[in-house]
């Protein structure tokens, strides 16, 4: 098999598994950040039960993502990791919190409240880093050859504070509005009432994101705007699913406004990635020169193929197992 | 004073992989104890290897939950602390460890809930199929991790070429010289995990009287386990040091503080390595017997740490230590196992209350003898990362500073500690809460989740749950 195929082959995966993850815990880790918000601790119930069944599937996608990139990409494993060393350690920190303030939440009542504050504060902690992520890979970073040479906090700058800000705010939007979907009555009204605040933050995040790029990365310059073509098609079809969530959202609708906040980040996803192709560590190492050799990308590239089928197919099924709205106590 | 980013790495290393690695080790020999007993139930029907299993599963989802959650932090470590170790050997590490994850999403997917939430729902036979599921896959995730650290230990099928490997030949690779010793080895050592600590539990309950005759069961079964298990270690054990003598012998120096290259070599009893003098201070020695371990020949040649500069010695003094706590507790567990067999004359077995106590605190013995044996096997590759190829010095992170590692490194102390505390409390309420005494015919539908399996309260007034 050439090269070039089973290199494409994993971008699309890893590609695909990234995506997967944000889609998927951003809605979750958008329940936490709504937590300090929620009107009463029956709404916390609600919401947290609405996830419960499904959030660790989510996070398989971080996994499969990380093994998978080291595996394939390993330069973007060894170069992204100690770029990012202590955002990575908050981000697991974070993580772990909310994991086992799930677990630990409806088990307990006298330390309640103490759950409470781990599983949101783990929220904020970890999409904010994730946010910081992405605007470090926006900027780019310093290498020779595969080894990162910057320093220990590169990736906390202005922009990246505002990216992490913006994630926030983005997955709360996915947060608020699967929190409709799953939920009626006075917690569904209230997520009605803040999706169109959030939405607001949200396109204000991303529109000075998507405004301040072309000045941090010319590359990114160069390509939206010398070069005018088919990528504006994501912006425009982002801009028309923010348009959506506000109409379904005012017509009290109440699966399109998560479907189409879906597609927001989605495109958005899409654009990100179109702006940097084919650099994966920008601003100097591309997919072919991050990949690693053929054979060991063929290797696991056999288990990963019947693997993921298996996976889909799973978390398709707890999602129908689990649809339909959260009941009072319907937990245990 | 200077922090040195390798020191600390390694030190943040062994703590997060040391957190990490008991909980695995407990759930591999357990996951294989509940398929048995779930097989027990099958062929004969008797509803206390039913109770047992519905129990024991309870235990195995809280440990279960706590490896995983420790071991999401293991997958980030190789490339924040030991980023040139990452790319130099991504192409073999790589494809194994995500082989691992391949294998956990499988076995989670397709398994783990049928045997957590199954019963009832599923036929019998589906069950048990799906508990030697759960049982062979945690193998195999085993199989990937213990393959790749051999490869580490005794590397093969790969050329080096300009600080990167290249796999060649993946069987060579994968089953490298070292890797059945240490895969067995860890095998048994799983066995012996889950075995002390199910009659550690059993011993506990008879201890108070609470579910007599199926606890007898379970401790009458574990103590005929040990008895074969706890033996076979120290053989097995035998074969791995001689097979790492073979391959690594600086460490089989370290492990026996043999300084000087001699035939009729002595073992130390006790002995306090001073690698700066080259020396033992300090030293009981029984004459010859290193030798005839190692050699089996009284005048067998056995190499000593001299043979290497002071600079490519392990950390002499710790490997050897380590070795003797290992060895210690490994001699003690078979002596448990031999009074074990003793008391089974006139059924004293059950009512001896010191023998009793003495499992109950035995119940946490293998988790040392574990933990002392791969400080054993790590520390004695030191200066070695991957043996006689990359040193810890060129494989650490090279933009890492000393402060860096030191922050994180409290960081993660300071969270492991919470979820230790906090999965350790827990565990110890499941265990109080004890068997059902009859399984309810119908569960509340609830998330698939494994801590979601157990449903006993984490704190005194949310009594709802918590059976007195």
């Amino acid at each position: 098999m050439e090269l070039i195929n089973l290199t494409m082959i994993w971008a699309l995966i890893i590609g695909f598994g990234i995506m997967m993850y944000i889609l998927m815990d951003g809605f979750d880790l958008g329940v936490g950040i709504l937590y300090p918000f929620a009107p009463d601790e029956h709404a916390r119930d609600v919401m947290m039960n609405s996830v419960a069944p499904v959030w660790d599937g989510n996070e398989t996608w971080l996994v499969l993502g990380g093994a998978g990139l080291l595996a394939a990409f390993p330069a973007v494993y060894s170069i992204l990791l100690p770029a990012l060393y202590l955002g990575v350690f908050l981000m697991l920190a974070g993580l772990i919190f909310r994991g086992i303030a799930f677990e630990f939440r409806f088990k307990s009542t006298r330390n309640r409240h103490w759950w409470n504050v781990a599983f949101s504060g783990g929220s904020y902690v970890a999409t904010f880093c994730q946010g910081v992520v992405v605007g470090a890979y926006i900027q780019g970073f310093a290498t020779e050859g595969h080894v990162y040479v910057g320093g220990a906090f590169d990736w906390l700058t202005p922009f990246t504070v505002i990216t992490g800000l913006a994630l926030v705010a983005g997955y709360a939007l996915l947060g608020a509005t699967w929190t409709i979907l799953k939920s009626e009555g006075e917690v569904q009204a209230w997520a009605y009432r803040i999706t169109p605040k959030l939405l607001i933050a949200v396109l204000v995040g991303f529109g000075v994101i998507s405004l301040y790029t072309p000045f941090v990365d010319e590359y990114v310059r160069e390509r939206w705007f010398n070069h005018i073509g088919m990528f504006w098609v994501f912006p425009v079809l982002a801009l028309c699913c923010a348009a959506f969530i506000w109409r379904a959202v005012s017509k009290r609708l109440e699966g399109q406004p998560f479907v189409a906040t879906l597609g927001l980040f989605l495109f958005t996803y899409l654009g990100l990635i179109f702006s940097k192709w084919p650099y994966l560590v920008p601003p100097d190492i591309t997919i072919w020169d991050a990949a690693s050799d053929p054979g060991a990308q063929l290797f696991l590239l056999i288990g990963v193929l019947f693997v993921i089928p298996i996976v889909l197919g799973y978390t398709a099924w707890s999602y129908w197992v689990f649809r339909g709205k959260v009941q009072d106590g319907g937990y245990h | 004073m200077e922090l040195d980013p390798v020191i600390l790495s390694r030190i943040q290393f062994g703590f997060v992989v040391s957190f990490h690695a008991v909980f695995p080790v407990f759930t591999i020999g357990l996951a294989s104890y509940v398929a048995l007993l779930h097989g027990l139930f099958y062929k004969t029907g008797n509803a206390a290897w039913e109770r047992l299993a519905a129990f024991w599963v309870k235990v195995f989802a809280v440990v279960f939950a706590m490896g995983v959650v420790s071991g999401i932090v293991m997958a980030f470590q190789f490339g924040t602390n030991w980023s040139n170790f990452s790319y130099a050997t991504s192409n073999f590490i790589g494809p194994m460890l995500s082989y691992e994850v391949v294998t956990a999403f499988f076995l989670e997917a397709g398994f783990l809930g049928v045997l957590l939430f199954g019963r009832g729902k599923v036929p019998e036979g589906v069950h048990l199929f799906a508990a030697l599921m759960v049982s062979l896959g945690t193998f195999i995730s085993s199989f990937w991790i213990l393959s790749s650290n051999s490869w580490m230990q005794t590397p093969a099928g790969v050329d080096f070429i300009d600080g990167h490997f290249f796999v060649n030949d993946w069987s060579a690779a994968i089953f490298n010289a070292s890797f059945p010793y240490r895969f067995t080895h860890m095998a048994i050592a799983s066995f012996l995990t889950g075995g002390f600590v199910v009659a550690g539990v059993s011993a506990w309950y008879l201890l108070i009287g609470r579910d007599v005759e199926a606890n007898k069961r379970a401790l009458s079964m574990c103590m005929w386990l040990l008895l074969v298990l706890a033996p076979a270690q120290a053989v097995v054990g035998d074969m791995h040091g001689i097979n790492t003598l073979e391959h690594q012998p600086t460490k089989v120096a370290a492990m026996e503080g043999n300084w000087e290259t001699q035939s009729g070599a002595p073992l130390l009893l006790f002995a306090w390595p001073d690698k700066e003098a080259q020396m033992n201070h300090f030293e009981i020695a029984i004459p010859k017997l290193a030798s005839l371990i190692l050699t089996h020949d009284p005048d067998g040649v056995v190499p000593g740490l001299k043979e290497v500069e002071p600079d490519m010695q392990p950390p002499v003094w710790f490997v050897f230590w380590s070795f003797r706590v290992m060895v210690a507790v490994g001699l003690v567990m078979i002596a448990v196992a031999f009074i074990g067999l003793f008391l089974r004359r006139d059924g004293k077995l059950y009512r001896s209350r010191p023998f009793l106590q003495t499992l109950r605190l035995m119940s946490i013995a293998p988790f040392f003898a574990v933990l002392a044996g791969w400080f054993v096997t790590e520390a004695g590759r030191s200066p070695w990362l991957v043996y006689e190829m990359m040193t810890q010095q060129e494989a650490v992170t090279p933009s890492l500073t000393g402060w860096m590692v030191l922050a994180t490194l409290i960081g993660y102390f300071l969270v492991y500690l919470v979820v230790f505390v906090t999965g350790s409390y827990y565990l110890t309420r499941v265990i109080r809460g004890g068997m059902q005494p009859e399984l309810p015919q119908d569960d509340v539908e609830t998330a698939m989740r494994p801590l979601s399996a157990a449903h006993e309260s984490l704190d005194d007034d949310a009594s709802r749950t918590v059976r007195s």
